[in-house]
């Protein structure tokens, strides 16, 4: 078996019994990013040195038996939004095209600890804001399914690298989607974790209520390997929960029989594509032949759930995002006339035209005389749609839908139109916003050979359940293959619109 | 004539609570230490950091909240106060707006006439402070020192029930005296550590309605609030027989040149866009936690005034001027359980140690001599081992740097000489060496002794016991 093909536990597993190394892993990673790095464009910042100094010492660590987990000596790659000591952390964003972090985020520490080889950090939409990874300062990614498309957003970077080989895993962040939506366009295994599972102390913060660290794999079993080093409390961060059993790793087993599955009228209605409907309920009829009870239920508010959380994530972004002023660190204007001016300059130039937008929104909705009809509603609705999916979990033990109402658009479609590019977050902004768990999973490929994501949704530190479920559909399904087996474009796309 | 009218005060106390870190990092608040060296990424503002409130701060709140008879707010909020400024790294303040910790509380003060009043404690808030902008005239630039970002305060705001600066010092003096006794902060108006800003309007005597008012700030002690107070109230008079209208707006107080002059009206007021902050959990204040602070509250003033009165039996005024200071009244209680001398203490305490503390400009808070060494200095002078002089000189150099009396005694000689046969020699000799003196004595002029007695004591070196000279001189006279 070819390095490249191994799944991240594989290759760990095959690094500790000596059939390869850590440093030899790393290489063939390198050599698929040279040949590969131009056409996909999936890394901000690529540390070639450094990575190779970690897996010498990470490979003595093994060797000595210091170090025998689940990821030892797998390199990874890290989305740009979280700090790692002395390495460049951007966010995809020229405000920060020159920061360098004093201290790391510590789910990057607890990879670290697991004797994990971080490659670089990977692009992404400009502080998470976007559906595409197109409002990357520093150019968009493409789909390693398709060139001519996008590969989702805003962990877009790190779905990308893991689909074309780049990496053998990576973390992102999801704060209305940004793991799990890339995740299904890029034919990957995504998690959103439970809010307050991962801590989010270094991670450079865009909604802060909503925003959590989850990982990105090319199986169910990384993801649940991934997760379990992940996940900790940390008090650093208030919010961050304590006394879970994280060994997610004994989740990984065959067996539904029993598990009650909702699926949401509400999310099979306009606007959803026929492949993508039809691929998953496929995957709902797998569960249901391997003993789930499957149904359908109403779920909703489901329409509320995109104003609401662009009301409340844009408020918090637009307060998160004041720090970037020139002042301590980062992109300061060159010419400026007194400190008013330096703000207005070093802001209006270093930041993009979708991170200004969502500023302006958050700056008007916490304005006075508006915040009670924006914020303040929206945070009451925010908490009828957590009611909604308490009461869906009185009934259920897993929530069953798709994670986007497409595939994967082509590059440069959705920028134009904003609002379309929000409502495309339909299906996985109200995970977010009432705080849930959920993973995304490959289940189908859609006309065009692009893949389509299966959503799971769990009820709060219900993480074991939803990776018993997502492992067992898996093993049903079978290998889903992979991007760059593909050569050049999966097939004909139809003619764009207006050619 | 001209028509009567009525001044009506309110005051926003800002205090720096006195933890040892800041209120949502680990970083120290010590004062005074190299520009950025208390520093870390959450008082820095870094990106990914993220603030972890300190539970001391919210202890202190309360503490506050229950001497000041407030409701403890049981399920509370910070907020984030936006505003860009350099000494603010986040750009936004963590304070708290919707759901302040403490509310409708209030202190009783003593007015002129003698009578009593309540001033109403509108609500108790906690919040950071900022940073501090230092310009470089040389290098023509800003500099901004972030140790103190982060440093915890508590806002207190009065409702507006002051009616004079004399109500308002009360009110002030009460405060100070509740939280030093809580040992929450130190109160020191001149360094900061309380800084109250005043809202003031006038109104015509018997009128219902407020009048528009100003606030005040940059009052850096009690004679620049009472100057600030009386000037704004003669400012906003003036404007109002002059026909013209008082502006809402914010003044700045320049005490130097005894007036003040506006920096922001109303118009200019920010939109701060409060909000929750999400970085923090709500907070939640257990019937536990309550008790155990009840528990904790030390004695009052006014109890301990009680206390003094029946236990050490030393004058009213004694009383009222140590336990006007929390520092003196420990140093007091301490060093009468050391040597059970009340009154000598008490008399250490309103003699020497304020004649000091005048003298050398230093603030009771920063008294340093222990009460142990007192109490030895007290038996010292008891014993006769040292006389009075000698033991106020010592006392002076304990004042500077709490030094044993007893070892200081000893390596600097001053024990007094008790030797009868080398004191009489001394003083024959003075006799033979001032015969107009003994001249005058003898003649009946009884002061004469009193420069024989200095000449004795001088040629001693101080150190003998002045009765001893006085029976001897006598005897030998």
């Amino acid at each position: 078996m070819a390095l490249l093909d191994m799944t991240a536990t594989e290759l760990a597993a095959a690094i500790k019994e000596g059939k390869t190394t850590a440093v030899d892993a790393l290489n063939e990673v390198f050599e698929r990013i040279e040949a590969k790095e131009d056409t996909y464009h999936c890394y901000v910042t690529i540390d070639k040195e450094g990575a190779l100094k970690q897996a010498e010492a990470v490979q003595r660590q093994i060797e000595s038996g210091e170090l025998s987990g689940a990821l030892a000596g797998v390199p990874v790659a890290i989305k740009d939004n979280m700090c790692i000591k002395g390495m460049l952390t951007t966010c995809s964003s020229k405000i920060l095209g020159n920061f360098v972090p004093t201290y790391s985020a510590e789910a990057v520490i607890n990879l670290q600890k697991a004797g994990a080889v971080i490659i670089g950090k990977t692009n992404m939409d400009e502080f998470a804001m976007g559906s595409t990874t197109e409002t990357s300062a520093f150019g968009a990614t493409k789909n390693p399914w398709n060139t001519d498309c996008v590969p989702g957003g805003s962990s877009g970077g790190s779905a990308a690298a893991i689909a074309a080989g780049e990496c053998f895993y990576a973390l992102g962040s999801d704060t209305g989607g940004s793991i799990r939506q890339p995740a299904a366009y890029c034919g990957i295994v995504g998690m959103k974790p439970t809010y307050g599972l991962v801590s989010r102390y270094g991670l450079i913060a865009y909604g802060s209520s909503l925003d959590q660290i989850g990982p990105m794999s090319q199986d169910v079993t990384d993801c649940a390997a991934i997760l379990q080093t992940i996940a900790s409390h940390d008090a650093k961060d208030s919010t961050s929960v304590s006394t879970q059993d994280t060994d997610y790793m004994s989740a990984l087993e065959e067996d539904v029989k029993g598990l009650r599955i909702g699926i949401p009228k509400d999310y099979f209605g306009e606007g959803l594509d026929e492949d993508v409907k039809s691929a998953v309920l496929h995957a709902s009829e797998i569960l249901r032949e391997k003993g789930a009870i499957v149904e359908e239920f109403n779920l909703s508010l489901v329409d509320y759930a995109i104003p609401t959380y662009y009301t409340i994530a844009a408020a918090e972004a637009s307060s998160n995002l004041e720090r970037f002023d020139g002042i301590k660190y980062g992109y300061r204007t060159k010419d400026f006339n007194g400190l008013h001016n330096m703000y207005k300059k070093t802001r209006s130039e270093g930041f993009g035209e979708e991170v200004k937008r969502r500023i302006m929104l958050g700056s008007f909705v916490l304005s006075s005389g508006y915040y009670d009809a924006y914020y303040l509603k929206a945070l009451k609705v925010k908490a009828l749609i957590k009611k909604a999916f308490d009461d869906a979990f009185s009934k259920y033990d897993i929530i069953l839908g798709p994670v986007a109402p497409t595939t994967a658009p082509q590059l440069g479609s959705s920028l134009s139109d904003p609002i379309k590019m929000y409502l495309g977050d339909i299906y996985t902004i109200a995970v977010n916003l009432a705080g849930l768990p959920a993973i995304s999973l490959p289940c189908g490929k859609d006309r065009n050979g692009l893949p389509i994501g299966l959503q799971l949704i769990g009820d709060c530190f219900t993480e074991k359940k939803l990776l018993r479920t997502a492992y067992t559909y898996e093993k049903a399904r079978g290998a889903f293959g992979k991007a760059m087996e593909q050569t050049g474009k999966a097939a004909a796309l139809p003619e764009k619109e207006g050619m | 004539m001209g028509k009567e009218y009525e001044t009506v005060i309110g005051l926003e106390v800002h205090v720096e609570l006195a933890t040892k870190t800041k209120i949502f990092c680990g970083c120290s608040t010590e004062f005074g230490k190299e520009p950025n060296s208390h520093t870390c990424p959450v008082c820095t503002g870094m990106p990914g950091s993220l603030p972890v409130l300190n539970r001391q701060v919210l202890e202190y709140a309360i503490a506050v909240g229950l001497a000041t008879n407030c409701d403890i707010t049981r399920y509370g909020k910070f907020d984030r106060k936006n505003y860009f400024y350099p000494d603010n790294p986040q750009n936004y303040q963590i304070s708290q707006l919707y759901l302040p910790i403490c509310r409708n509380g209030g202190v009783e003060i003593e007015t002129k006439e003698g009578g009593k009043k309540t001033v109403g404690i509108h609500e108790i808030h906690m919040e950071e402070d900022a940073g501090k902008l230092i310009h470089d005239e040389w290098e023509d630039c800003t500099l901004v020192d972030y140790n103190r970002s982060g440093v915890p305060l508590i806002e207190i705001v009065s409702e507006p029930d002051m009616r004079s600066a004399e109500e308002v010092i009360a009110y002030l003096e009460k405060l100070r005296l509740i939280i030093q006794y809580l040992g929450a902060s130190d109160c020191k108006l001149q360094e900061g550590s309380m800084r109250a800003d005043v809202n003031l309007s006038v109104r015509e005597a018997g009128s219902q309605e407020f009048g528009t008012r100003t606030e005040m700030k940059n009052l850096n002690s009690f004679k620049a609030i009472t100057r600030a107070i009386e000037g704004e109230k003669e400012r906003q008079i003036d404007l109002l027989e002059e026909g013209r209208k008082v502006i809402q707006e914010t003044r700045r107080w320049d005490d130097a040149k005894g007036e003040s002059y506006a920096m922001r009206s109303k118009e200019d007021a920010q939109d701060y866009r409060y909000f929750p902050d999400p970085d923090l959990v709500p907070i939640v204040v257990s019937d536990e936690m309550l008790d155990e602070i009840r528990a904790k509250q030390p004695e009052f003033r006014t109890e301990k005034m009680k206390r003094y009165k029946e236990e050490y039996n030393i004058p009213d005024y004694d009383i009222e001027i140590i336990t006007g200071e929390k520092r003196m009244a420990d140093i007091f209680e301490e060093t009468v359980a050391v040597c059970n001398q009340p009154k000598k203490v008490s008399n250490w305490l309103m003699g020497e140690t304020l004649r000091l503390m005048k003298e050398k400009e230093v603030d009771a808070a920063d008294l340093r001599f222990s009460p142990e060494n007192l109490a030895k200095l007290i038996e010292l002078n008891d014993t006769g081992v040292i006389n009075n002089t000698v033991a106020k000189e010592v006392f002076e150099v304990m004042f500077d740097s709490d030094v044993s009396p007893e070892k200081y005694v000893e390596e600097h000689g001053l024990k007094s000489v008790n030797d009868e046969g080398a004191l009489r020699k001394t003083i024959e000799a003075v006799i033979a060496e001032n015969p107009q003196s003994v001249e005058d004595y003898r003649s009946g002029k009884e002061k004469a002794i009193g420069f024989l007695v200095g000449q004795t004591m001088k040629a001693m070196k101080g150190k003998a016991d002045p009765a001893m000279v006085n029976k001897i001189l006598k005897e030998l006279l």
